[in-house]
């Protein structure tokens, strides 16, 4: 489960709909608390998929460490990521699926004619055969 | 040397919640390796089953990434600090509005690296792995692989049997029919046992049997221009297992659509044909066939009848065919057909050429969406007879038990004749009916009959506009006729 404030909610969204028509992208801080995850901050990157950015996203990893140091300085830790998906559902592509890491959770928001709709959490399974949607808490 | 380690929040799992560590190590690999023999959960999110990192993960050598300096050899220095960092990456994989474009067959590879065989598997697979031609490599492959099998019916049956069998990681099969006993004739993914059973609930239970180490996704549900796109888009390779024309286009298009390769095959009476369509590498099934014939001109299996065994070869060739895209080896079906005839026991293949004037791989596309596939193929619901010229089976029996006079006209074949017909009927098949319209009385009503009600409807269509009045349509035919008055009667 991943807990968020419908403030947090909207700004991956906004972000997702100034991206577009290219995917936006960033990294979500907090803390976990049991089974949930707590997000504290929303962190936009640059989406570093210069050659084909409406279809691919890509964090820089020194745009990551970067943020995980400063992030663990500050007694959080990366806990998921977000990704808009321009045109498509809010579902993990097998590209996603290719890259992705276990235990983080990948939010994707779809957006669809620079508007955005739905949200929805994403979490790796063990054996990295697919992705299990993973509960949004909001508040 | 001492070094020290930071891992990523998603490894201190498996790290009893350290996220830093201490290790001696005078390069890179020998500092990994150390904390790999610590915490042996490790190894397989880090490595690939060769040893090469995994292309996920970064490492970095205090402020630099091993990949510009000597990747694994890199030498670290006492202090120094190693940082695993995740590579987060990913993306719709869509290009342009096309309806969404997948990572294409070279996708399974990547998955691949991922992927690790138990003993139990090493075993199962083991005459794969002795094959050079497949080995550990192409069974990790399998097991990456998702294929999609439409139709879970003669063509479904071997396909699934030998994709489960052979260690396809997940398949997908679409559905909505339940087990009937007309099906078991070729059908061999069920048994007597499963009849009036939803197909895709038994089919699911014989292949976990068959293979319990694979994933079955089922999709209790009409393929449709609706949900096409979304159900084909998890998939890497697609396999039309389907019996009908606007189900054949649908899954063509959506295969070029989404850059997909889709194996084909069809079958009739004695006669398969197989061919991979694959869009990005040859000609589509629109190339071989730009538009459906005319309705009611191909009978389907129902209608014309196919012989038990040939969908069993046809749907082994298209499983071969899927196996061979997952390996990425060997000679795909792409741009030949394959047409077989049991027959006289036959195989050809022809050329099949990319149309550059294809109105959905050609050069200039005109078709960019899904269209409505029954408008396309002509497939119109039959015209609605009126309805004082159709009678039910309960009404004919009524009448015939007052003792009416009634000329029960059949008009199918006479191997049908054969099987079951009506006490007193008189058998004149539907196309010696212009030729004997004076075997006909004039003066009694005509009851006209055939299997389920559709060659008689068009008789009597014929016979109306000969000026015939009295006149009527056994609804359903001697079908629904065995199902609601006579139980006695065979059904075909």
């Amino acid at each position: 489960m991943i807990r968020l404030t419908i403030e947090q909610l909207e700004a991956i969204k906004r972000h997702g709909e100034r991206a577009y028509p290219e995917e936006g992208c960033g990294v979500l801080l907090g803390h976990v608390d049991g089974d949930t995850k707590i997000v504290e901050e929303i962190r936009p990157t640059p989406n570093a998929r210069r050659d084909s950015p409406h279809n691919r996203y890509a964090i820089a990893p020194a745009e990551l460490l970067r943020l995980e140091r400063e992030a663990r300085a500050r007694g959080r830790e990366v806990i998921g990521f977000f990704h808009s998906h321009p045109d498509a559902e809010a579902r993990p592509s097998s590209h996603d699926l290719e890259h992705a890491w276990p235990w983080y959770s990948y939010l994707i928001v779809s957006v669809k004619r620079a508007a955005s709709e739905s949200v929805h959490s994403w979490v790796l399974r063990e054996d990295r055969s697919r992705f299990e949607q993973e509960e949004i808490l909001i508040g | 040397m001492s070094v020290k380690i930071s891992l990523p929040t998603a490894l201190r799992r498996y790290t009893a919640e350290c996220d830093t560590l201490q290790v001696e190590g005078r390069t890179v690999r020998e500092a990994l390796a150390r904390l790999v023999e610590q915490y042996p959960d490790l190894q397989r999110h880090l490595f690939t089953e060769d040893g090469r990192l995994r292309h996920f993960v970064n490492v970095y050598v205090n402020d630099e990434d091993v990949r510009y300096l000597q990747e694994l050899e890199t030498p670290v220095n006492e202090g120094d600090e190693i940082t695993i960092v995740p590579s987060v990456a990913g993306g719709s994989g869509r290009v342009s509005s096309d309806g969404g474009r997948s990572e294409g067959l070279a996708a399974i590879g990547e998955r691949a690296d991922a992927v690790r065989l138990s003993p139990e598997e090493i075993l199962r697979y083991s005459r794969h792995l002795i094959m050079p031609e497949v080995t550990m490599e192409g069974q990790r492959r399998l097991k990456a692989a998702r294929v999609l099998i439409v139709g879970a019916g003669g063509l479904g049956s071997p396909l699934a049997m030998y994709l489960a069998a052979a260690g396809v990681g997940r398949i997908g099969i679409v559905d909505f029919d339940v087990v009937d006993f007309t099906n078991l004739q070729r059908q061999v993914l069920y048994t007597t046992h499963d009849v009036g059973q939803p197909k895709l609930q038994k089919a699911k239970e014989r292949l976990h049997a068959l293979n319990p180490h694979i994933e079955i996704e089922t999709y209790e549900t009409r393929l449709t221009s609706a949900n096409a796109l979304e159900i084909l888009r998890e998939y890497d390779v697609i396999v039309d297992g389907t019996d009908n024309f606007p189900t054949r286009y649908l899954v063509n298009d959506a295969c070029v659509l989404l850059g997909k390769p889709n194996v084909y095959g069809s079958i009739f009476r004695f006669e398969g044909q197989a061919s991979v369509f694959y869009a990005e590498q040859g000609p589509c099934y629109r190339c071989l066939y730009p538009e459906p014939p005319p309705p009611g001109l191909v009978p389907s299996c129902a209608e014309g009848g196919v012989l038990g065994v040939l969908p069993g070869i046809i749907g082994a060739i298209q499983a071969n065919e899927a196996i061979k895209l997952i390996l990425g080896r060997g000679e795909p079906l792409i741009g030949r057909l394959l047409l077989f005839d049991a027959w006289r026991m036959q195989f050809r293949t022809v050329k099949v050429r990319k149309d550059p004037q294809c109105p959905i791989c050609g050069e200039q596309p005109t078709i960019r969406e899904l269209i409505d596939y029954e408008e396309f193929c002509g497939v119109a619901p039959e015209p609605v007879l009126a309805e004082e010229l159709e009678i039910t089976p309960r009404q004919l029996k009524e009448r015939l038990d007052r003792g009416e006079q009634v000329f029960l006209l059949d008009v199918r074949e006479p191997h049908e004749w054969q099987i079951a017909h009506l006490p007193g009927a008189t058998l004149i098949p539907m196309n010696r009916i212009p030729a004997s319209l004076h075997e006909l009385p004039t003066t009694d009503e005509i009851v006209v009959y055939c299997k389920t009600g559709g060659r008689s409807a068009q008789v009597l269509r014929f016979l109306y506009n000969a000026g015939f009045r009295r006149i009527k349509n056994l609804k359903g035919g001697i079908d629904r006729w065995a199902v609601e008055v006579d139980p006695s009667v065979p059904r075909y």
